[in-house]
């Protein structure tokens, strides 16, 4: 079965190192897909706040684009993921969008199929891959790195289609498969302010601050994400959001760098080097080879 | 004019005569239906002998006229013309009897909701009239005469459920004089009332209240109290039901148990290893068990899931040792099927609280000092898991207690309504835990529901206890501190609606105010009485305002919370208000049916059975011999199925018989 | 001591804003809001808000316009859905909120040089050019028009950003830029059509 690959804007750029371990996790697992021919931005959830209308037929587009090729969409980026299912959903539920979105394809020679699924990376290696065959398949176990897994918002809420909406526990699941020790992390689905920390820096400064301190503090060596925007919230400001008492300098991963990592994916290909808080001491210390 | 039709009624001797009495209504139907004119053109119509309008015929002159004329006129079908026949046909129908003349040869014409409700026209309306009741003359002539059918009642009683509802139905009947069967499920009766600790508003001890009742309803010679039983099968109807109960086996011959306890003692486990189900699994209990102190029946019962000699035949029974010379122990007993013949049944099979693990966000079982109310009433009685007192998993006493309202209730999300007692019992735990704790309490609410007697009443006192009252829905409980003082507590969000900001309010327990939900089994055991269940899924009542304890299978009746959330004031109340209306059916002695049922013309019957599935009061059965169905009368409810069902029309209707609908469809249409 | 005066008449009421917002996608449920709190308990940026998301959603349905899109709330609102998903009425609030900060958009609700209006904009305006966005530029362009101190003070950050290859100058397009146009062109018209 193939895939049509959405990576989304940020892969591109903050969110590099996503792309590069996911394509090696893809390949270690033989996921088959080919990148959706000339996508388009989604929106994300700023297109919403200025027309929404507009923001539905250009994520459409992105559908109709897939229907075209006949094939479901993988989307990693937390933000895609959920535009392009609130796109599904909303043309569904909503005859009057429906007609703006579809008369809006069409006149780019496109048509809207709602047969396309659209579905996260965690969603096809749990389910449709399962941790058995992962499992099997890791030459680099994780053994004795602890782990705090950090969902966030935009996979769960408000469409919890592949995991629990308040206690998900696929990414879990799947670092665990790869040798992973998972820690208790009570704020895995608590947002991490998005944009807010460009846009109003105290308020995300505040968010990020407990984020961090509180996986630290129920001794996490790296926080795992879904979502390229969280990762670089968790990752960037931790200097400014540290408190005089508390430090902040853990490094935060996608977990498919993690699983890329754990199957045997050369160095490069992980994206290590794109780190700002480097975690290769905690693996020396925990002889975890990367290299 | 004179009726040249065949007569039906062989005293039919004079032919058929008809009297029309057309009604006014005051202006209801007068104002817009020439009530004169309809009168007047009834007279021509074939059989007519007299045609009259009246201001008021429902009332006594009224009668008087339609009653007189059948006497000087020797008047044989009657057709009234007025308002909607749901209103006055039984008024009618007594006039024609109390005169000697069949009430069935009557027939009602709707001039008033079908006519003049609906239409302004005047012309038009009188036209229609005109029409309608034409074809009721024309179908009156057909009405053969019928009698209602008596059936005799039979005057014992079953109550199904041993609750404060059930125990309140028994008692009364049983006082009453009648027989009760009271079938409980568990090993005792008490149903959750034996629970609590005190109840609202007046802080009366549930047991001092509950347990007199629980012991009458064991002495009382007129009660039959079969514990830890269930209904199997239910069939018959209204008067004489036949219902199969399965008596689960306790192990313990019950006439010998005399409650001593001396098994318990005796038992090889030392301690108890088994989750004790009243005590909702706060402390464990030995394979030979009494559910509670109070019990009625006070005999104990044996878990076969647990017992070794169960497992494996190798226990070296102490129990039967302790137990000596009595001998009440049976490690051979058998289930055993009782069948019983009753008049009425009463279904009091109570509810059961929102399981509040579907609430991921308030932490129940993730957390272990978050507790539901009623694990907190176990905690706080005397005779509960702790001796009374109110502590954490780890034995200490908690300073600070958070009860959250509306777990489970008045949320899209579990349960859309409101279970009506939590705010009460909110309150009341909110007394108890701080005269037994002293802790800082904080009540979590919505809005404070408190309609009863004394109710409000005693939210003031709560008032004055120092209770912090926060209104918020609560959205996390949480451990994670956002500010040093934090550290170790359970953390309850919510945010102080009146106050406008969110709060943070670190506490030691959580209290979760669960609703109240109908039984997991509720639908098949309304299958097995056949009543229906609302969309919620609580048993459903004859009408919610006017007939709260019948359901639409006379002689069952439904009373206390299986009919909907309700505190127990209310529920003794529904419980006899079932009792009451069991005794005047049983009192009554016999019950009429109406006789609109149907029946099979044995020579047309081509024996198919087309019409036996199509039964849903399963009426009709095939008689072998004669290779033909046939239909019980008394269980037939006149629902016309199997009538329309049947290919050969071997199936009439009493008062729908084909003729008597063809007859009125085309004296409607006569008009072209 | 600042002594205001509160009462609000019902000339301070904006009823086509009640109304609007009880038809808007997402408002239909709006008047079966009980005030019950969990939204505001749950989100969590309600405690840096003027108004939490209960009350907005109150003064909406009651329209006092001023009130509701002249508030920070709207603009703290990430979109987390964690208010939605414990509603105990099932109102979409999260997308409310989107609805507001348009109209707060569209009628110029805001500070001048607010950065998250102008994020909104610049976003969006990238998107119609080259139908993809660079983040790199897209700060630049927001900073710009909203806090150019700001920019500075990421220098440093951004530097190694670009270190790291996260923040590439090259700018990301479509091959079909001219796709865009016409499906913006189409909503347009639709949206013309149907008085949306």
């Amino acid at each position: 079965m193939k895939y049509a690959y959405y990576p989304g804007c940020s892969l591109r750029g903050t969110g590099r190192a996503y792309e590069e371990s996911l394509l090696a996790v893809f390949r270690a697992l033989d996921v088959a897909i080919q990148e959706l021919n000339d996508w388009n931005c989604c929106g994300a959830t700023t297109y919403l706040s200025i027309d929404e209308l507009t923001s539905y037929a250009l994520a459409a587009r992105n559908l109709a684009l897939a229907a075209r090729d006949r094939l479901d969409i993988i989307a990693p980026c937390a933000a895609c993921y959920l535009v392009l299912n609130k796109t599904q959903r909303y043309i569904h539920d909503y005859p009057d969008i429906q007609l703006v979105v579809t008369r809006a394809l069409d006149a780019i020679g496109l048509k809207y199929d709602d047969r396309v699924r659209v579905r996260h990376p965690l969603d096809i290696f749990l389910n449709e891959i399962g941790v058995k065959a992962i499992a099997s398949r890791v030459t680099r176990s994780l053994k004795g790195l602890k782990v705090a897994p950090y969902y966030g918002c935009q996979i769960v809420r408000p469409y919890a289609t592949f995991d629990d909406q308040r206690n998900p526990t696929s990414m879990d699941r799947l670092l665990e498969a790869c040798g992973a020790e998972i820690i208790p992390y009570s704020l895995k689905t608590r947002c991490c302010g998005g944009s807010q920390k460009g846009t109003l820096p105290e308020v995300g400064l505040y968010l990020i601050n407990y984020l961090v301190e509180e996986a630290q503090m129920n001794g996490a060596d790296v926080i795992a994400t879904v979502c390229p925007l969280c990762q670089f919230n968790l990752e960037c400001f931790q200097k400014e959001a540290s408190s005089e008492q508390n430090p902040l300098s853990t490094p935060v991963l996608y977990f498919t760098q993690l699983m890329a990592l754990a199957l045997g994916a050369s160095s490069a290909t992980i994206g290590l080097r794109r780190s700002l808080v480097k975690i290769e001491p905690v693996l020396e210390a925990k002889e975890i080879a990367y290299a | 004019m004179p009726d040249t039709r065949r007569p039906t009624n062989g005293s039919d001797t004079d032919g058929i005569r008809i009297g029309v009495y057309v009604c006014h209504c005051g202006t209801n139907i007068a104002g817009t239906v020439d009530v004169k004119a309809i009168s007047e053109y009834a007279a021509t119509l074939p059989g007519v002998v007299v045609a009259r309008t009246y201001k008021y015929m429902c009332s006594d002159p009224g009668q008087a006229l339609i009653q007189q004329d059948i006497r000087d006129l020797r008047l044989n079908r009657i057709v009234v013309a007025s308002c909607s026949p749901l209103l006055h046909e039984p008024t009618f129908r007594r006039a024609l009897d109390r005169v000697g003349l069949n009430p069935f040869l009557l027939q009602m014409v709707n001039i008033r909701e079908h006519v003049s409700w609906v239409h302004l026209d005047k012309p038009a309306a009188t036209a229609k009239t005109n029409d309608l009741v034409r074809g009721a003359v024309r179908r009156v002539a057909r009405h053969k005469p019928l009698q209602k059918r008596r059936v005799p009642i039979n005057p014992s009683v079953l109550v199904v459920g041993g609750g404060i509802a059930g125990i309140h139905a028994a008692l009364t009947l049983a006082d009453a004089g009648k027989h009760v069967y009271l079938v409980e499920r568990e090993p005792t009766i008490g149903g959750h009332m034996a629970k609590f600790d005190k109840t609202f508003p007046t802080l009366d001890c549930a047991a001092c209240i509950l347990t007199p009742k629980m012991t009458a309803v064991g002495s009382h010679p007129l009660i039959t109290l079969w514990t830890y039983s269930e209904v199997l099968k239910v069939s018959g109807y209204v008067g004489n039901y036949r219902v199969q109960v399965r008596r689960k086996p306790r192990y313990i011959i019950e006439d010998l148990c005399l409650g001593c306890q001396e098994c318990i003692t005796a038992c090889v486990y030392k301690e108890g290893k088994t989750r004790d189900e009243f005590n909702l699994g706060l402390s464990k209990r030995k394979p030979v068990y009494l559910p509670f102190p109070q019990a009625v029946p006070q005999k104990v019962v044996i878990d076969p899931e647990t017992c070794i000699e169960f497992k494996s035949g190798k226990c070296k029974k102490t129990c039967i040792e302790a137990c000596g010379e009595r001998k009440a122990i049976d490690f051979k007993q058998k289930e055993s099927l009782e069948e019983i013949e009753v008049g009425t049944i009463i279904l009091a099979t109570g509810f059961t609280t929102f399981n509040a693990a579907r609430n991921a966000y308030y932490g129940y079982g993730r957390y272990p000092n978050v507790y539901t109310s009623l694990e907190v009433e176990r905690l706080i009685n005397a005779s509960g898991p702790t001796s009374g007192e109110l502590v954490l998993r780890d034995g200490t006493r908690p300073k600070a207690v958070g009860i959250i309202h509306c777990v489970g209730s008045r949320d899209a999300n579990t349960n859309r309504w409101c279970s009506k007692v939590c705010c009460m019992y909110s309150l009341k735990l909110a007394h108890l835990i701080k005269e037994r704790t002293g802790a800082d309490i904080f009540n979590f609410y919505i809005d404070m529901r408190t309609p009863g007697k004394g109710y409000e009443e005693f939210y003031d006192r709560l008032l004055d206890e120092g209770v912090h009252f926060v209104r918020g829905r609560v959205a996390e409980v949480t451990e994670w501190a956002a500010h040093p003082s934090e550290k170790g507590k359970l953390i309850i969000r919510a945010e102080d609606t009146l106050a406008a900001f969110v709060r943070r309010i670190p506490v030691d327990m959580v209290v979760l105010s669960v609703g109240l939900e109908p039984q997991p089994d509720a639908q098949a055991v309304r299958r097995l009485f056949n009543i229906s269940c609302s969309n919620e899924g609580w048993f459903l009542e004859r009408h919610p305002k006017l007939a709260p304890v019948s359901t639409f299978t006379e002689g069952v009746y439904i009373a206390g919370a299986c009919q909907g959330p309700k505190d127990i004031p209310d529920t003794v109340a529904q419980a006899g208000a079932a009792a009451a209306e069991a005794l005047a059916l049983v009192d009554a002695q016999f019950v009429e049916l109406e006789p609109y049922t149907a029946f099979i013309s044995e020579e047309e019957c081509s024996g198919c059975k087309s019409c036996i599935p199509l039964c849903p009061y399963q009426a009709i059965s095939f008689v072998e011999e004669k290779k033909k169905a046939t239909i019980n009368e008394v269980l037939c409810k006149g629902c016309g199925t199997c009538v329309a069902g049947c290919p050969s029309g071997s199936i009439q209707q009493n008062f729908f018989e084909d003729e008597e609908i063809f007859d009125e469809i085309e004296g409607v249409l006569a008009y072209a | 001591m600042d002594l205001k005066r509160t009462v609000k008449f019902e000339a301070d009421r904006d009823p086509e804003f009640a109304r609007w917002i009880s038809h808007t996608v997402g408002g239909e449920r709006i008047r079966h809001c009980l005030q019950c709190g969990l939204c505001s308990a749950s989100c969590p940026l309600s405690l840096h808000m003027d108004y939490t998301p209960r009350r907005l959603m109150h003064l909406s349905r009651e329209g006092f316009k001023e009130e509701v899109l002249s508030s920070a709330a709207i603009w703290l609102c990430t979109a987390c859905y964690a208010c939605m998903v414990e509603c105990p009425k099932k109102i979409n609030i999260t997308h409310l909120m989107y609805a507001l900060k348009e109209r707060a958009i569209q009628e110029k609700f805001y500070p001048k040089r607010f950065p998250i209006p102008v994020m909104a904009q610049q976003f969006s305006r990238m998107v119609r050019e080259s139908g993809r966005i660079t983040e790199s530029w897209l700060i630049v362009r927001v900073f710009l028009r909203s806090a150019i101190w700001r920019l500075l003070g990421m220098s440093g950050l951004g530097w190694k950003l670009f270190l790291t290859g996260r923040m590439p100058a090259r700018k990301e397009k479509i091959k079909r830029k001219s796709e865009i146009r016409t499906l913006l062109a189409s909503v347009a018209a639709t949206r013309k059509e149907l008085a949306l």
